[in-house]
């Protein structure tokens, strides 16, 4: 969990990277899409890399997906129906960890969605295009308001995912000291909050029709 | 101060249990919590309803007997044991919800009593320094660093009550053996048998049937002994050590 | 003394296992004389050991890692919880790591002072050379003692004597002990050597052909009676404090594992010698179920003291220092604060008895720390002591860095207990006792941090090497259920439990042991007198028979049922009352935590009459209803000289 973890939240690191180009223009931004195509070429056929990636970050996310749906089916049985507390009352837990498998769930259809819109372009709210600039702008015009929300509230949600897993994440592997607590604690928070906004920004420009 | 509880009633391992309310009359603040359940079973005993059944023995905080769910909190509002928990934490006229543990590593036994056998064998497994009597150089050979021997201490502290177990949202016994693997894996003593110990606790503790830790946090923040989350870290730490070396 | 209303005199009794010779080499003579047993034999031989504190649970790993099967049980719901868990301040070792003059033979003359001079010299000098060989155990097995910066183990002074021998854990040190002990027993529990019974309590002690043969215990879970049998049966069953219904004790303390074996025949020595621990927490109320104990080292920087007026209801801050009288400082110039326990708990009852007591009821003394605070820093204080403050501050809801403390006496531990010689068998052969549950090392009175030293050197080092002398000898006939002792036992277990499930008088069983409490406390507490006792035994003999036809215990045997529990202890308790009475009522003198208010010197110190009362008062139980039997164990003492203490 904890490893399959971090490569997904570099993988995000990249993704936010790359979405920021954005701000760039068109020419840019189609072009770090295309340029992705062709990293590691000529020592790689071309989309040889990003085949592999693409394979190792489904391997991630399926881990990902076993390791929790074992954690959760584990909790089941170590706390059965039967057994539940009538009052149930939060002591330590935080938003971001009472929100982890819910959210998890909703991460994995909104990522469903994601590539079914701006990668593969089935779902082609604004129009299609081969330009992934112009899917961009046209997916999350002010008339797709729904759109745009439902991404705002899943970036939310991933950022809500990551202030949890990195903590926990860090802890599992065994980096979680007392002394350093506080430093864990920033980081985790640091990069959720950044990754939260970083992916915001580019969708949230193009509704309030800062980029078109 | 008068109190309405609702305390879970259940006659044995396999009654499906029930809340049943009470109400109390006349509760000194000073009283510890148990000594208002003491008075409740007086007044339950003379109007010939069977008395609740509950753990506790010392009475000061250190066996670790007690422990009961109190409004959704193990050991209740205060961060201590239910014993040193007294009714000045409560107001006037309040309705007082009290649960056993839950977990089905802790299987109810009557009432608010559960069998915490699962954490005798996992000490079983491992959770002790292979030194028998007579065998002990002296005290003095072997000096252990202040800030081993105080890590060491913090995590001794657990009275393994099971409160840890009891609030996790995954009813994880992660905190107990954590403590006892960070407590024997810190001192010079204990190395000998450490990375063996980690493994074969771990084991133990999923053979209970015991949830897996998502380092929420729940168990340090309601255990009566301030056991530090980090040593949940330290066990995975030297879980890692373990497995890298191909211990287990 | 001779035969009177309340007993009957008999034949004197004699340590026959004692060694003679130089007090040096006694210990190791025993261990040459007693017979070995083969370690291919030991598997064949097996041990019951009822308790599992420091000095049960040691003894059951040992005994395991030795090879004897070994069967042990405890009430509680893991071994680990025996109240051992519960001592605070530390445990003392002649290692004279300090280098301050300490050795074998001070810490050995420290304890046969401090008791007062009614302990075995012998006895104590084994348990000082001992106590060594217990640090290091304890160190190996990962006992995580407080260390110095060097890494080296900690010391401090501990109850006024003026070496730093006292090895301490915080203020958790029996948790930590108990807990390399426990550990120790389940490491035997896996490795199959140890059967543990949790959540069993021993009910009777099954004898046949005058041996000790088994033991009859009920699941507490399940009602179930069973029936245990061994070659050997060990008790380690704990003190019997709580007949004063509050006590430091745990509340499942008892001294039913001990009284069974006296009505079967073992003596039971010095019942009356009761420690009165000077510094707990005072009783806030009738609900009060237990009383908390903190430790003694608060009187090393507190001071203690009462309004000189009496009634005085002012707030303690608001009393000008000429209107406090530090009583303790006042009597006691040269120890001042630090007086032994004994002297320190009467001498806050003699000022709250002439009025001057402050807190609820006027049932407590100040602990003053202004001083300390004022001299040290705040944060000074806060190091050593904040744990017990923040004990105290949870418990009475004042803040002790503010208000000074109050603080009471109460009962903490019994030094009496079965008769045992020197391998710690009692006077039926095969049964042994360790721990509190024997009367051994202490005499009449106690020394700070002693309780663990005996309960470990009992368990780990002298039980081992003695047991095997009477177990080389088995191992003995086979024996089934069907015996007649064994299904007798049995049947005395199941009719009594079926009387107290059958009687539904009216009153809670808490509420006689209540009754019973005060009584103990009133008549048999810090202070003693002919009249008082003799009232006592009869209203304690009122009391049972009231017991017996008015208790109201609920629900059947074949379930958890915590008063029916709490009904049979009760039951013992009332019994083991009438006894301690009478033995205090028999020794007219004062000594150690005895203190006969007819026997006192000019100024009010115990007075002892070695020439009458320099022996150990071993009764046997005269039958239902009869005298019990007076059997006295002469003391000498070759080595030190008898005086009277002063602390003056």
């Amino acid at each position: 969990m904890a490893v399959t973890g971090a490569i997904l939240v570099l993988y995000l690191i990249a993704h936010m990277y790359g979405n920021l180009k954005i701000f760039s223009g068109q020419e840019a931004f189609d072009g770090y899409a295309h340029s992705l195509r062709e990293l590691g070429y000529p020592m790689l056929p071309e989309n040889g890399l990003l085949w592999i990636l693409r394979v190792v970050l489904l391997a991630s996310v399926l881990i990902h997906i076993y390791a929790a749906v074992a954690l959760w089916a584990r909790a089941r049985r170590a706390r059965p129906a039967a057994q539940r507390y009538k009052v149930n009352k939060r002591v330590a837990r935080s938003y971001a960890s009472y929100t982890m498998r819910y959210g998890g769930v909703l991460i994995a259809l909104f990522v469903i969605f994601h590539i079914l819109h701006l990668t593969t372009n089935h779902i082609a709210p604004g129009g299609r295009s081969d330009s992934p600039y112009e899917r961009l702008v046209n997916g999350f015009q002010p008339e797709f308001w729904y759109v745009t929300l439902f991404y705002v509230l899943s970036v939310i949600m991933v950022g809500l995912h990551l202030r949890h897993g990195i903590w926990s994440a860090l802890a599992t592997l065994g980096a979680n000291m007392s002394r350093r607590q506080g430093t864990l604690n920033a980081i985790a928070l640091g990069i959720s909050l950044i990754v939260t906004v970083g992916f915001l920004l580019p969708p949230l420009a193009v509704t309030f029709g800062l980029v078109s | 101060m008068n109190i309405t509880l609702r305390v879970w009633r259940q006659k044995g391992t396999d009654d499906e249990g029930r809340l049943a309310t009470y109400k109390l009359t006349d509760v000194s603040p000073d009283m510890s919590f148990l000594e208002m359940l003491d008075v409740l079973n007086e007044k339950l005993t003379l109007e010939g309803e069977d008395p609740v059944a509950f753990d506790h023995d010392c009475r000061e905080g250190i066996c670790g007997a007690c422990g009961v769910v109190i409004d959704g909190e193990a050991h209740g509002p205060e961060r201590t044991t239910t014993c040193q928990l007294h009714m000045r934490s409560f107001k006037d006229g309040d309705t007082i919800t009290v649960e056993p543990w839950r977990a089905k590593a802790f299987p109810v036994i009557k009432d608010l009593v559960v069998d915490r056998g699962a954490f005798d064998r996992i000490i079983q497994a491992g959770g002790y320094i292979s030194a028998p009597t007579g065998t002990a150089p002296d005290a003095h050979a072997m000096p252990v660093p202040k800030p081993d021997a105080d890590r060491a201490f913090d995590a001794a502290t657990c009275i393994s009550c099971g409160a840890c177990v009891a609030a996790c949202p995954n009813a994880s016994s992660m905190l107990f053996t954590a403590a006892k693997v960070t407590h024997l894996g810190m001192l010079p003593q204990g190395q000998p048998e450490r990375a063996s110990r980690v493994v074969k606790m771990i084991n133990q503790q999923d053979e209970e049937d015991f949830g897996g830790c998502t380092n929420i946090g729940e168990c340090a923040a309601v255990c009566p002994k301030g056991i530090p989350l980090d040593t949940i870290s330290q066990l995975n730490r030297d879980l890692l050590g373990s497995l890298s070396k191909g211990v287990g | 003394m001779s035969d009177n209303d309340f007993f009957l005199v008999g034949d004197p009794i004699k340590d026959e296992k004692a060694p003679e010779g130089p007090i040096n080499e006694r210990w190791d003579k025993r261990r040459f004389s007693a017979k070995l047993v083969n370690p291919a034999n030991r598997r064949k031989l097996s041990v019951i050991i009822v308790g599992t504190g420091l000095a049960g649970a040691s003894a059951a790993a040992t005994l395991g890692e030795a090879g004897y099967n070994v069967t042990s049980f405890c009430y509680q719901d893991s071994p680990r919880r025996a109240h051992s868990i519960a001592a605070q301040g530390g445990i003392n070792a002649a290692k004279n790591y300090r280098n301050d003059g300490d050795s074998i033979y001070r810490l050995f003359y420290d304890t046969v002072k401090g008791g007062d001079f009614r302990s075995r010299e012998s006895n104590v000098y084994r348990l000082a050379q001992t106590s060594v060989e217990i640090i290091d155990q304890c160190v190996a097995q990962g006992v995580p003692f407080a260390r110095e910066y060097g890494g080296l183990l900690d010391n401090r002074s501990f109850g006024g004597v003026q070496v730093s021998r006292t090895f301490y854990a915080r203020g958790q040190t029996g948790q930590q002990l108990l807990i390399g002990a426990y550990q120790a027993l389940e490491r035997q529990v896996a490795a199959g050597t140890v059967k543990m019974n949790t959540r069993h309590e021993m009910l009777e002690l099954i004898v046949v052909d005058g041996k000790a043969r088994g033991i009859i215990a009920r699941d507490m879970v399940t009602g179930e009676i069973e029936t245990h049998f061994a070659d050997a049966v060990v008790l380690a069953s704990g003190g019997y404090g709580n007949v004063f219904f509050l006590s430091t004790n745990a509340m499942g303390c008892n001294v039913t594992a001990t009284w069974r074996a006296h009505r079967k025949g073992a003596l039971f020595a010095n019942p009356c010698y009761t420690q009165i621990h000077p510094t707990c927490i005072p009783v806030s109320g009738d609900y009060q179920s237990k009383l908390t104990l903190m430790s003694e080292s608060l009187r090393n920087d507190g001071r203690i003291w009462v309004p000189k007026q009496h009634g005085d209801t002012r707030d303690p801050r608001q009393i000008p220092e000429d209107e406090r009288d530090y009583y303790l400082e006042r009597i006691y110039p040269s120890f001042g604060n630090l007086v032994p326990r004994d002297i320190a708990s009467r001498a806050a009852k003699n000022v709250c008895d002439e009025g001057r007591g402050v807190g609820p009821g006027g049932l407590g003394v100040y602990l003053d720390f202004a001083d300390a605070i004022q001299r040290m820093g705040r944060a000074a204080v806060e190091a050593k002591y904040g744990n017990l403050f923040d004990m105290y501050q949870r418990i009475t809801g004042e803040n002790p860095y503010e208000v000074p403390m109050r603080i009471y006496p109460a009962v903490h531990y019994t030094m009496g207990g079965l008769w045992v010689d020197y391998d710690l068998q009692s006077t039926i052969p095969g049964l042994f006792v360790t721990g509190e549950a024997n009367f051994s090392d202490h005499g009449a009175n106690r020394l700070g941090a002693s309780a663990l030293m005996q309960g470990l050197a009992d368990g780990y080092f002298v039980l081992p090497n003695t047991i095997n002398d009477y177990l080389a000898a088995g191992p003995f006939e086979k024996i089934d259920e069907s015996h007649p002792e064994a299904v007798a036992a049995k049947e005395q277990v199941t009719s009594r439990i079926d009387t107290l499930l059958s009687i539904q008088g009216s009153r809670t069983v808490d509420s006689f042991h209540r009754e019973l409490g005060h009584i103990m406390w009133e008549y048999c507490g810090m202070e003693r007198n002919e009249e008082g006792l003799t009232k006592a035994i009869e209203r304690i003999r009122e009391l049972r028979a009231e017991f017996w036809r008015d208790v109201k215990v609920l629900g059947t045997n074949d379930e958890l049922n915590q008063a029916l529990e709490k009904a049979g202890r009760v039951a013992d308790f009332l019994e083991l009352g009438e006894l301690m009475c009478i033995d205090a009522l028999h020794r007219r003198e004062s000594c150690g935590g005895h203190f006969r208010s007819e026997s006192q010197t000019e100024d009010g110190e115990a007075l002892r009459h070695d020439d009458e009362f320099a022996y150990v008062a071993a009764w046997e139980f005269g039958g239902e209803d009869s005298k019990p039997v007076l059997h006295k164990e002469a003391l000498e003492y070759e080595y030190v000289e008898m005086k009277q203490r002063s602390y003056k």
